[in-house]
Parts: C-alpha cells; structure tokens; sequence
C-alpha cells in the first residue's frame, strides 16, 4: 500500500516538474512560431524573452511564471485504493511546493481576502478521481494560471451575433470571437481547451482535461481533428502574435472534444491556457515505483 | 535596446513613443490589486515618496526570504493590467507616477491619465518570470506585506536592464487599440459578417 507521504514525495517533485520545465511539445510550438515571426519585430523580441526563460527555469528549478496557477490534477486508480489518501497526498505535496517556492502561495480566502499563505484552500488544489482497470495509480496534472482563466468562455448555440448555428461551423465561428476577444491578455500564443456540449459544469471539466494532450497528437475524431487544424490556421491569421503585440503566432494549439448534451442546450466552451502550458504526469506502481509520464 | 533610468523626468517619458523598446534601471515599486484600492482610498504618505516619478511594476512575485531577514525575487512576471483600469489614472495622477508596466494594455481612462499626467505604458512579457526576475537586483523593502500578503504587497525594487515594450505613450498611442481593430476587421471577413 502507497503511505501518504510516499504520494506526497512523488507528487511534489511532479509539481516541481510542471512548475519549472514547459514540455518539449510547448517549447517546440514557441520555437516555430519564433521562426515564422519578422526580424526584429516585437513579436519575435516576445518569444525569444519566453525562450530564455524557459530555459533560466529549467535550469534554476524556478517557476517558469510567477502565476503558478490552480493546480488541476487528473488520478486514476485500482480498485480498492483510498482517493482520500491521494488527495491528502497531493494537498501536503502543494504545501510543501509552495514551501520550497515551486509554487506562489496562490489562494485566497474570497471572504476576507486573506491568502492561506500554504498554496492550498477551499477547492485549490482541484481533483478528479477515476477508477481503472490497472494496477498502478497515475496522475496529471496541469498548473492552470490565473491570467489565462480570465479569458475563458462559454457560448451556446445558436449565437445571432455571430450568425453561428449548432453544427461544427458554428463551433468554428465562436472559437474565432473567443480567440479576439481573448486578444494578448491570456498571455498569447496559447493553446485553446475546448468542449462541444456537455453541460455548463462538465463542458469546463473537458476543456481542462483537452489541455493535458500534446500539442503535437491528432484527435482520433476525424472532424474535430479537421476543425482543430482549421482553428488553428485562421486563429493565427487574426493578427493579434505574442503578447498581443501583432504578428503570425497567436496560438500554439487547439484540442476539441465532444460530450452529449441535453436537447435543448448546446454548449461551446472555452479554457485559454496560456503559453506557459504547463503540465507533468507520473505512474505509481503498486510497490510504489514511479515512471514519469510525458 | 534603449535605456531608461529611474526615477525618470516628464520630459523624457514623452519623448517615448509606441513601439520602442526600454531597458529600465533603477527603483521601481510593485502594486497589483489590493494595492491600487488600497492607493486611490486615501493619499498614503509613507510609500508616496516610493511612487513619484518612478513606475508601478503589477505583479505578484514569488518571493524567497533569508535567513538574515532580507528577500530575493524568485519569480517576477508581470500581471493582466485591465483589472487596475478603474484606479491607474488616479493612482498615476495623484502619486506622480511615470509609468505602469504590466500585460495585456490597459484602456481608455488609463490613456487619458498618461496624457494629462505625463506616463507611458510598458508591456513587459507576460509569463517571463525568471527573465524578469533576474533583473531584480534587490529588494529594498515592502509595505503592506502582513495585510495584503506575498503577492499583493508593494515591492520596493532595485532593477537593471529590465525589458518592456511601449505600448501606450503619452500622445495617445495604443498598439492594443491598433491590434484589436485589425484583428476584428480580420475576423469579420473570415466569418463573411458585415462590418
């Protein structure tokens, strides 16, 4: 049986990773999207300060954004295994993180306006629990900043305005007024979290969970894959670049999926993850070996 | 790159224009919302020699505390500034300010404030912590930690060569209004709707 603590050793150094080191996938994205930009401009000034300090914080073990964000966190486990010590685990890990300056003390009691001060509070960090087949326990877990969450958005169809109707040509329609609206503030080039239906809780679940997949994978849903292709493209056309500052690479990627929905709702929504996509995953066997995840 | 020093003259602020890229060295002062509140609430005399003819940097670091009782800056981005728009005005007015640097522009009261009062916006990268923090070369001292905490509290800060970008000058200038009016035009033609 995996003790408290071991989860919170293991957890921690998960955090740590996701805190201080961007994926290969996100580092690669910014590094084409650098290349496409003018000599010079201030677009490519922008991304070349993001490379830089993708690397300081690597090497420093220092957090790549000074919003470390919510920590959101994806768990399967076997059979007969205690999601309370898991969340426990995780909650002790985020202390510590927090501690050892992996993580900003991030929340903030919203009545009194105090911050905790430990990086934990009332739904901070947020988990998801899932029950599977295999042995081992395995988590995910993104670090969702504050900045980027400010430009969500949920649309239902059909939107006058934007003359979009239920169909994947609506959901194109409203995904490019949500990468306008959102212009620079997000923290540009992100990588949209999408969810076709679903309702108005479970569509933001999905949207989370579409940020946990490489930038470079293929949806397996042919059309959505087409429409995240598509989105992409003419996302980048908008003009809006790094920053807000102008220029070619406004987005690094956009990751669909599609949940059932009631007849009479059809929601379209939106997560902004900002550049600073930050995510790491670890398996646990169950003598409590870890394997680090992509 | 151009360098700026601080604290900085009227005089020299106006002379910067959208587009210019700044190194800036010198002391500034952190504030994000609870400060800018805080500010506009009453004329703080202690931190107002700290604000006047100098910048407000908004962030929220992640701060490292020494044993000797001093503190580094371990992470130091910038944070969205549209959240500071009802107060920066006010604040840059009534303090002196030269200067706001944060992410993402600010709007039309900000403008107006840096035309009549004399500042300029810089957009420093947003998400760039550990750039940004690098050029922190000290903490001088803070105001306001123990009620605001770690993130919310005024930083007095010694910098050098720190990068920003201007995007709203004193002449009026905005690169985010130029953006969005492009970009929006853009969208109404791939979504083929009238303008």
């Amino acid at each position: 049986m995996i003790t408290q603590d071991r989860y919170a050793e293991v957890f921690l150094e998960m955090i740590r990773r996701a805190a201080t080191q961007l994926p290969e996938d996100v580092v690669a994205a910014v590094r084409k999207g650098r290349d496409r930009e003018e000599e010079g401009s201030l677009a490519q000034k922008a991304l070349d300060t993001i490379l830089m300090n993708v690397e300081l914080g690597r090497k420093q073990s220092a957090p790549i954004c000074q919003d470390t964000g919510t920590p959101v966190a994806w768990i399967h486990h076997p059979v007969g295994v205690s999601t309370r010590v898991i969340a426990k685990g995780l909650v002790d890990a985020v202390q510590e993180a927090t501690k050892r300056q992996y993580l900003r003390p991030n929340a903030v009691h919203t009545l009194s306006g105090k911050n905790t001060g430990n990086g934990s509070g009332n739904g901070i960090p947020f988990l998801h629990f899932e029950e599977w087949d295999r042995p081992e326990v395995e988590a995910r877990v993104i670090l969702k900043g504050g900045g980027s969450e400010n430009v969500g958005a949920q649309y239902k169809l059909p939107d006058n305005r934007l003359q979009a109707g239920r169909d994947l040509e609506g959901v194109r329609r409203v995904l490019l007024d949500a990468i306008v609206t959102a212009q620079g503030k997000g923290c540009a080039p992100g990588t949209l979290g999408v969810c076709i239906g679903g309702d108005r809780v479970s569509g933001y679940e999905e949207t989370k969970r579409q940020l946990l997949r490489p930038l470079d994978d293929t949806n397996p849903i042919p059309e959505l894959a087409e429409l995240e292709e598509r989105v992409l493209r003419e996302g980048n056309e908008l003009g809006i670049g790094p920053m807000g500052f102008g220029g070619k690479t406004t987005l690094l990627g956009v990751k669909i999926g599609a949940l059932d929905r009631l007849p009479a709702c059809y929601f379209v929504t939106i997560s902004y993850m900002c550049w600073a996509d930050r995510r790491a995953a670890v398996r646990l066997s169950a003598g409590g070996e870890e394997t680090w995840l992509s | 790159m151009a360098e700026l020093r601080l604290p900085v003259s009227e005089e020299a602020i106006r002379k910067l224009t959208v587009g210019d890229a700044v190194e800036l060295t010198g002391r500034m002062i952190t504030g994000r919302d609870a400060a800018h509140k805080w500010l506009v609430e009453s004329f703080r005399e202690k931190v107002a020699p700290y604000l006047k003819d100098t910048v407000i940097y908004q962030c929220g670091p992640v701060v490292r505390k020494n044993p000797d009782g001093s503190y580094d800056f371990v992470a130091a981005g910038p944070t969205t500034s549209i959240r500071e728009e009802p107060y920066e005005a006010d604040v840059m007015c009534r303090y002196g300010l030269r200067g706001v640097i944060g992410k993402g522009g600010m709007g039309p009261k900000t403008s107006e404030g840096l035309q009549r009062c004399g500042g300029v916006y810089f957009h420093a990268v947003g998400g760039a912590a550990q750039v940004l923090a690098h050029a922190v070369k000290r903490v001088e001292r803070v105001f306001m930690l123990e009620e605001f905490g770690v993130p919310e509290a005024m930083w007095v800060i010694d910098v050098e060569k720190f990068p920003v970008m201007v995007t709203m000058d004193s002449h009026g200038g905005s690169l985010h209004t130029e953006v969005e009016a492009a970009s929006r035009e853009k969208l109404q033609e791939l979504l083929g709707l009238e303008g």
